[in-house]
């Protein structure tokens, strides 16, 4: 039986369903993040978990004790709020030291371990400062601090690093997976940063208006997602709409545009209506008499480690990523060919919901 | 406090500097409030203070000339400190038992969901409506010898007991009226608290009467002070309720001046008293304020 365990949680506001029918086990130990556009009901079901909002519906256990209705001074979790939710008359070390202080450890045993919680977050220094008077990013790592100093065995973590700069963010992902090895501490984290979630995660939950859609290890997100919506969500990705032109056990023959594409999916009929989906960073450039594909660079962006071209051609403009191995890069206008291997190609049901969203971020 | 900082930490944040030059537009926007309390407020207050230095002349009831007299015989006579001291003992207990109840009620209030917040917050409010006097007379009534009270006293055994008239009573009725002053500075200042502050210290696994008093009590302490203060300044000046309630006997500063000025026709020595009020609540309010303002102007800002 699993450590952290929702069994068909929702959430109703009115008519409107914040959270439907969340089903989720969490073992001892791991962490896992759930990732999903705003409004998705992250938080709502973490608060769920926290007792501040009760279930509309559905039981949440805890090693084995039903916590359902249970009070949140009771269930002994550490928590970040997203809205930090620091005590605004306390110093940093009281903040910080409150937890301690409820599970009455004595006073000589806080003052060190305060200490160690603010030199974990790099905020030593800002011990007798109030909250209003630091930054947004200090505050957020107070309330870090705050929840970790009391070694909780759950700790829920609600956007912790949305606020810091990409160094300080990495420096502390780091942290909070040393933690999470040596403690055994569970976690559930929320955050809308991909990259974020898969660097640290045991597990990413994609949900999408109130519902999960995906639970799985992050590599497998990635490169499985189950709905056009995750493999839009998660990094960028070229969605090419098409018809099945022929069909054999264990493969078949799209056709994209009276273009022929052959992909590794068993299963799909002759006349059946799908979308491919390609990472850009499984495309290749070759010469043009030896593509798939064959188009013009329309556009191409510097992003330091790698190139992002936008080649257009008959299906419309595509997305292509490549590691900048040093070599000099195609030219703007350039003729250029399309080669990848049919294995990549992911393939989903029926027709593409809305234009790709060409503004999401690349995946480092 | 950040004087003993780490020399690694930033200094603390400095008060900016404006730009010293006179801008026009605040004078103007203010000029009809500053008119409006100069001709009403400061005028009246400025004759009165001229007149408490006057000479009193009983035989002839004649004012003039400059004198401190009155002010000599306020602080020499027993009489008067005695009444002061009744005063604030009366103000102090009505505003310690206004944030006993107003608090409370307050949060109560701030947590309750919308159809009975508004209901509640009206009855709270109601009273405002109705006139100080009809409302001292409202008391009286309930607590004279022939009242309901007492016909409860009587059926119950207990007796007759002497209601009106007594310090007691002038408390109730001045915590009566006074509770709104209290509710609505601290229902504001519960508004502007974040829930999930609270929410932080019961997931330490406070509990909630310590939340409440190490986390939410700290945060509505402005809304707290600047309710005791209204509330004090109210009743240190009260008349109607004094009045009405304590009788001939237990009298209270301000129906000491109504005395000397409309039995006495003593008018400079009306004046003087309540020239001797306005400091004396003037002096207490601001070192009450600096006492816990101060204390927590850093924290909250
Ligand atoms: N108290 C409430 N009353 C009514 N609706 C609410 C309430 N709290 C949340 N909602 C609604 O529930 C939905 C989910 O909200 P939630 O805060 O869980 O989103 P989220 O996934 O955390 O988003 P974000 O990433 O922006 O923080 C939203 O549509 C929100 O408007
Ligand atoms: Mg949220």
């Amino acid at each position: 039986m699993s450590f952290l365990e929702l069994k068909n949680i929702t959430k109703r506001y009115g008519p409107l369903t914040a959270v439907g029918d969340v089903s989720l086990s969490v073992e001892k130990g791991e962490f896992v993040s759930l990732l999903g556009p705003s409004g998705c009901g992250k938080t709502t079901t973490l608060q769920m978990i926290a007792g501040f909002v009760e279930p509309s519906a559905g039981t949440i256990r805890l090693d084995g004790r039903d916590i359902t209705r249970a009070k949140a001074n009771s269930r002994g979790l550490g928590i970040v709020f997203q809205s930090y939710a620091l005590f605004p008359h306390m110093t940093v070390f009281d903040n910080v030291s409150f937890g301690l202080e409820m599970q009455r450890v004595p006073r000589g045993e806080r003052k060190p371990r305060v200490e160690e919680a603010l030199s974990l977050v790099h905020l030593s220094p800002y011990a007798k400062r109030y909250p209003r008077e630091l930054s947004g990013g200090q505050r957020q790592r107070v309330a870090l601090a705050r929840a970790l100093v009391i070694r909780p065995p759950v700790l829920l973590l609600d956007e912790p690093l949305s606020n810091l700069d990409a160094k300080l963010r990495e420096a502390m992902q780091f942290e909070l997976r040393e933690i999470q090895r040596k403690v055994g501490t569970t976690t559930v984290m929320v955050t809308h940063d991909q990259a974020e979630a898969f660097s640290i995660s045991d597990r990413v939950v994609v949900m999408e208006a109130g519902r999960i859609t995906q639970i799985d290890q992050p590599y497998r997100i990635y490169e499985h997602p189950e709905t056009e919506f995750i493999s839009r969500f998660v990094g960028k990705t070229n969605l090419l709409p098409g018809k099945v032109a022929s069909a054999t056990g264990a493969g078949a023959t799209v056709s994209l545009a009276g273009i022929a594409v052959p992909v590794e999916t068993a299963g799909l009929s002759v006349g059946d209506t799908v979308t491919l989906c390609i990472r850009p960073e499984k495309l290749h450039l070759t010469a043009p008499s030896n593509g798939l594909l064959t188009g013009r660079v329309a556009d191409r962006f510097f992003l330091g480690s790698q190139w992002l071209y936008h080649i257009d051609g008959p299906l419309g403009t595509i997305m292509v990523v490549t590691p900048n191995d040093g070599s000099t890069p195609a030219e703007q206008g350039a003729p250029v060919g399309l080669e990848w291997s049919p294995s990549v190609v992911r393939v989903h049901r029926g027709a593409m919901a809305e234009a790709p969203d060409v503004a999401l971020e690349v995946t480092g | 406090m950040s004087a003993s900082l780490p020399d690694t930490a930033p200094a603390s944040p400095g008060d900016e500097t404006p730009v010293r030059r006179f801008p026009i537009a605040p004078l103007f926007l203010s000029a009809p409030a500053v008119l409006l309390f100069a001709a009403l407020v400061l005028t009246p207050l400025f004759l009165t203070a001229l007149l408490s230095f006057n000479q009193f002349d009983y035989a002839t009831g004649r004012t003039g000339g400059f004198t401190l007299e009155h002010y000599l015989a306020v602080v020499t006579d027993e009489y008067y400190l005695e009444i002061f001291l009744r005063t604030f003992r009366i103000s102090a207990l009505a505003t310690a038992i206004c944030v006993v109840i107003g608090v409370p009620e307050a949060y109560i209030l701030s947590r309750m969901t919308n159809p009975w917040r508004s209901i509640f917050l009206l009855v709270i409010l109601a009273p405002l409506l109705v006139s100080v006097v009809v409302r001292a007379f409202g008391w009286s009534m309930l607590l004279g010898p022939e009242g309901p009270v007492n016909g409860a006293l009587i059926a119950l055994g207990i007796g007759r007991m002497k209601l009106l008239y007594s310090e007691g009573t002038v408390v109730v009725a001045l915590v009566h009226v006074m509770l709104p002053f209290m509710v609505i500075p601290v229902w504001t200042s519960l508004q502007k608290l974040d829930p999930a502050v609270e929410q932080a210290a019961l997931s330490f696994g406070a509990s909630r009467a310590t939340a409440i008093v190490r986390v939410v009590a700290p945060q509505i302490l402005p809304g707290i002070l600047s309710g005791s203060l209204i509330v004090f300044g109210l009743s240190a000046s009260a008349f109607a309720i004094p009045g009405l309630l304590g009788g001939r006997r237990l009298k209270m500063v301000a129906t000491v001046v109504y005395d000397q000025y409309l039995s006495d026709l003593n008018w400079p020595m009306g004046a003087a008293v309540a020239v001797i009020l306005l400091a004396a609540n003037l002096i207490i309010m601001l070192t009450y304020h600096r006492m816990v303002e101060g204390h927590y102007r850093r924290r909250l800002g």
